[in-house]
């Protein structure tokens, strides 16, 4: 009898077989970045058969609607000449299927072994009737796993500063300050001495006695 | 056809693998599909781990997954800006264009 979970298991993943072909070899990168997107999706997809649920929505959330968005934006801004990045696309592909295929079918031999054709234990935690996977998860990620969780959050951080830093560029007309050339600043560029000839002071008419009374009070 | 066993999901995870490596022979002149090739490698990694959690009834797999997917949101980002000041720079995604560091 056919379980209908491992049939939609198949088809899952042979829709994600095919579009990630198609994701290396489309022509166009914004087809890529679409059958990525298909790739991804149906990636969520068996991922909810397998019971993480948490994943399979952030995958569709973080990688759908944010990552592929973010590549999208960006084929589409660039002005890419597509021709010359075509050039010799098959030259390479023998070398490249010989040893993606030698890698697939080591990796077959291997892992078609009756050791792993196991099934999920029935006594695991996922196949208890009132199981939350998110609960399971938040458990495990804020005691077992905070200080990772937390470098996780510096990573995201260095992150935003370092996509920022790359791509900013000021506007031309904005006032800002420049540390370096404050530092190199000299005396010479803030003061100007000027050299002038002396002039004799003319003195009020009234102020000229009082003046003179002083200047005999002092001899 | 029986339930789903776990070399399915491995052999999954080897299939996908396998594409990104040809991926990245394919397009070794394209940066853009290269990093999407790159990405394809994580989820293929991603898969094995959800497909561990599940077959051995321990959820920390996915807690590694969970870790795995912020570092590659983050490494994409950064790769992408990259790409984008590049551009800028040499009006061009190829990877032949980039030799500014061979003396």
């Amino acid at each position: 009898m056919i379980e209908i979970k491992t049939l939609l298991f198949y088809a899952f993943s042979v829709v994600l077989v095919f579009a990630a072909f198609a994701v290396i070899t489309a022509r166009n990168p914004v087809h890529a970045a679409l059958w990525l997107v298909l790739s991804f999706f149906n990636a969520a997809g068996i991922w909810m058969l397998l019971k993480a649920e948490f994943l399979a929505i952030s995958l569709v959330l973080v990688y759908v609607g944010a990552v592929m968005v973010l590549f999208l934006f960006v084929v589409m801004m660039l002005d890419i000449n597509l021709d010359k990045l075509r050039e010799g696309f098959w030259k390479n592909s023998k070398l490249g299927f010989v040893v993606g295929g030698l890698m697939l079918a080591e990796m077959a031999f291997f892992l078609l072994n009756p050791q792993f054709a196991t099934q999920s234990p029935a006594s695991a935690p996922a196949n208890q009737p009132g199981y939350s996977n998110v609960k399971e998860l938040g458990k495990l990620i804020y005691t077992d796993y905070v200080f990772p969780f937390e470098v996780a959050a510096i990573i995201l951080l260095v992150a935003i500063v370092a996509a920022l830093a790359l791509t900013l560029r000021g506007r031309k007309d904005s006032k800002s300050q420049d540390p370096s050339s404050q530092v190199l600043v000299k005396s010479g560029d803030r003061l100007r001495i000027v050299k002038m000839a002396a002039v004799p002071r003319e003195v009020p008419e009234a102020v000229a006695p009082a003046a003179a009374a002083a200047g005999e009070a002092k001899k | 056809m029986g339930p789903i066993t776990q070399s399915n999901v491995l052999v999954l995870g080897a299939i996908l693998f396998a594409i990104s490596i040809v991926g990245i022979f394919l397009n070794r002149k394209n940066l853009i599909v290269l990093l999407m090739a790159v990405e394809l490698m994580l989820l293929a990694v991603n898969m094995n781990f959800v497909g561990f959690s599940y077959f051995l009834g321990d959820p920390d797999g996915q807690v590694f997954v969970f870790f795995i997917l912020t570092v590659a949101a983050a490494e994409s980002a950064i790769g992408l800006a990259i790409l984008v000041v590049l551009f800028r720079n040499l009006d061009t995604v190829s990877v032949d264009e980039l030799d500014n560091l061979k003396g």
